[in-house]
């Protein structure tokens, strides 16, 4: 009997081996994978197999965020890396500095005129390589509760200064409402705030790095809030909470400044809300401008360890500029593409469902996404953002103090990349 | 509670057996207390599972609601029933995994503490260095290791580093070192029994009751492991359940994470790891009725 639970116990074992040992086959067919987290994706990349049977890709997908750009390294240092991985534009000058992504600008020669400059910017870090081709952005929007914005009679703000009166003038009319909050839990929505006042955080002049986090711009956007919060003209909380959810949910929270992708948010946050909001483009700092920064976005790269590098990077330019894959793109995985000519009609004539009163949504942002500010990311990101919660996350909670928070967060964010071993000013 | 007011203290009776204790108050309350702050999530983790979409953040925290059928539908139909996948995954990962490293830890165990060989402190001291390594920075220098022999994105890439269980063996010392006596040993191999024959019939059920604890031990830690998978893994058909439940978090800025499949998941995923331990604990009160040697 203890021989045939030993026999059991190396039967599974080997089980378990053949079914480890996948292989590659030898027929000519090139085979790709691709780590992605977009949802849908896979039935994007089965387009594209059905049209290309000597190039198939398979989709691994993954969890999105900074552990995959870990996991990415790690996997590359020891040789195992897919071919292809979906990266968010702040990742990308981490994986390029651990030459995890490869150079990619003989094979992409004529897709730079698809997109933006300020998001073809992103993919090249300012040099003349190219280490991904850009998917999905997310432009920064004014989004609103129409109805209650009609109720209490305000005006939708244009520019900043508008935007603080529109929160005194709520306040006034009604005290237990906010316009919205100063959450310190999300760097990237003040980084995107602070790209629209033109702030570069880092960036790159012969052979060294620049870290300006706490430059005029950057100043000038935490001044701002700072004012509002001490003034208890917004709220102090963070979002993505329970009561946020609540706040917004029960109109508590009135406007909320996300990217592109917000409907899709607010639908679990605030369920009840749907068809009360709009959108409109963000308040400028001068009248008449049209900026905005960006929150979110990501790109396709091409990892060094590929053995099919042309293959792999035309299978990259068919999925972000092919108006097939974009559309599937878009329809699968509610994106936002960020090649310029995909951005009206087709799947994006229509208003996402919870925006259904806003017929010409897509065309707002069209326009707004003409006007995103190029957005300048640096090998550390994850270091200044996690600097940002601590330091803004104490400010936000005294309601004073915005300006050494700036501070704080541009030395850690330099000593950091000073300590790696980056050449480095500020 | 009942035992305060039956406690009535007379002279007599202060040092008799089998008298009710008084209840020191002060001790039960703050174990209450901690008992409460256990039990509050999983009350929330329950009730949570049971709200749809719309009621999760908008009702009231403990108030139940009437979407629990529905949630499980919605979970069983995401990406064809990928969960149930990861579930099965989950399964085979800590149960060969567990029994695997449950064999070798007896087979350790038994060995260091029965046998004198040279060496066979140093060996107990480095296994017990390794018990205070966490195991989470051993993640990645494990894959680089599994990147030479080619095997990671494979189900063995979780398996085989779970296999040696520092923990395990010295569990495993510490039972056979107390539940199998020299005596029967040396008994055994008078009459003519091998060293192997001896392990496996003689030690083995006597060392029972630990093997079980190891055995669940290892169950429990590699259900909810997370890092090596996640390290090993790219392939999302081989995931386990932690990982697959955290793609669902994960999804990219423009997709909401998906809450109420989420927390209909994690209460699915501790199911199984409660009719586990209500089916082996009988193992654990089965302990060694029968002394082979009397003291």
């Amino acid at each position: 009997m203890r021989h045939r639970a030993f026999a059991i116990g190396a039967a599974t074992l080997l089980a378990v081996t053949t079914l480890g040992g996948c292989g590659s086959s030898d027929d000519g067919t090139v085979r790709l994978t691709y780590w992605a987290w977009a949802p849908g994706m896979e039935e994007v990349v089965a387009l594209w197999n059905e049209a290309n049977p000597d190039i198939q890709v398979t989709v691994k997908k993954q969890a999105s965020g900074d552990e995959l750009v870990t996991k990415t390294v790690t996997a590359a240092q020891a040789g195992t890396a897919p071919d292809l991985v979906q990266a968010e534009y702040q990742a990308l000058p981490t994986l390029a500095s651990n030459n995890v992504t490869a150079d990619i600008r003989a094979e992409v020669a004529d897709v730079e005129e698809r997109f933006t400059p300020a998001v073809w910017q992103q993919v090249t870090l300012g040099t003349d390589a190219v280490y991904a081709l850009p998917q999905d952005s997310g432009p920064l929007l004014f989004f609103y509760r129409a109805d209650l914005f009609e109720e209490f009679g305000l005006d939708v703000p244009t520019t900043w200064d508008e935007f603080a009166d529109t929160a005194r003038e709520l306040n006034e009319v009604a005290p237990d409402r906010d316009l919205t909050t100063f959450s310190a839990n999300d760097a990237g929505l003040f980084a995107g705030l602070a790209q629209q006042a033109g702030a570069q955080w880092w960036t790159t002049e012969t052979d060294r790095w620049r870290v300006a986090i706490d430059d005029e711009a950057g100043r000038r956007v935490s001044a701002f809030w700072e004012e509002l919060v001490a003034e208890e003209l917004v709220d102090n909380q963070p979002m993505y909470t329970p009561a946020w959810n609540q706040a917004l949910n029960e109109g508590r929270q009135i406007a909320w400044i996300a990217g592109v992708w917000a409907p899709g948010t607010l639908a679990t946050a605030a369920p009840d809300t749907e068809g009360r909001w709009a959108a409109a483009p963000l308040p400028q700092w001068e009248a008449g401008e049209n900026a905005t920064g960006s929150w979110g976005g990501s790109s396709t790269a091409v990892t060094t360890d590929t053995d099919h590098l042309p293959e792999a990077a035309e299978f990259a330019t068919w999925l972000n500029t092919d108006p097939e894959a974009l559309t599937a793109l878009v329809q699968q995985g509610g994106i936002y593409p960020a090649a310029t000519d995909a951005r009206t009609g087709g799947a994006l004539a229509e208003p996402p469902p919870f925006f259904a009163n806003q017929p010409d949504f897509y065309e707002t942002v069209a326009e707004v996404a003409e006007g995103a500010a190029p957005a300048a990311w640096g090998p550390n990101v994850t270091v200044a953002y996690s600097a940002f919660n601590n330091a803004f996350g104490s400010a936000a909670g005294r309601r004073a103090g915005f300006e050494e928070a700036l501070a704080v967060m541009q030395r850690t964010t330099f000593d950091d990349m000073d300590r790696l071993g980056f050449e480095v000013v500020q | 509670m009942s035992a305060t007011t039956s406690a009535a203290p007379t002279p007599r009776a202060t040092n008799a057996p089998g008298r009710p204790r008084r209840v020191a108050l002060l001790p039960t309350a703050a174990l209450l207390l901690g008992a409460l702050y256990c039990l509050l999530p999983v009350a929330w983790v329950v009730v949570a599972a049971t709200k749809s979409g719309d009621e999760l953040f908008s009702t009231f925290t403990f108030a139940p609601g009437g979407g629990l059928l529905e949630n499980v539908s919605d979970l069983h139909g995401y990406r064809d029933g990928i969960y149930w996948k990861w579930m099965a995954n989950s399964a085979l990962y800590a149960g060969v995994g567990a029994l695997l490293s449950c064999a070798v830890s007896a087979l350790a165990g038994y060995a260091l503490a029965i046998y004198r060989f040279p060496g066979r402190e140093s060996v107990f001291n480095v296994l017990l260095a390794g018990v205070l390594m966490p195991p989470v920075i051993l993640a990645v220098p494990q894959y680089l290791l599994l990147a030479e022999a080619d095997l990671t994105d494979s189900r063995l890439a979780v398996l085989l580093p779970v296999l040696l269980s520092p923990y395990g063996i010295y569990l495993a010392r510490i039972y056979a070192a107390a539940s199998v006596p020299a005596d029967v040993v040396e008994a055994a191999r008078m009459d003519g029994s091998g060293e192997w024959r001896i392990f496996r019939s003689i030690a083995v059920p006597m060392m029972r009751p630990g093997l079980v604890t190891i055995f669940l031990f290892q169950f429990v830690a590699i259900w909810n492991n997370f890092l090596l998978p996640y390290i090993m893994l790219s392939d999302d058909e081989k995931f386990p359940l932690t990982l697959g439940l955290f793609t669902l978090l994960n999804q990219g800025s423009n997709t909401p994470a998906l809450y109420t499949l989420v927390i209909t998941g994690a209460l699915l995923a501790v199911l199984p790891l409660i009719a586990l331990f209500l089916v082996i604990q009988r193992f654990w009160s089965l302990d060694l009725l029968s002394g082979a040697v009397k003291s």
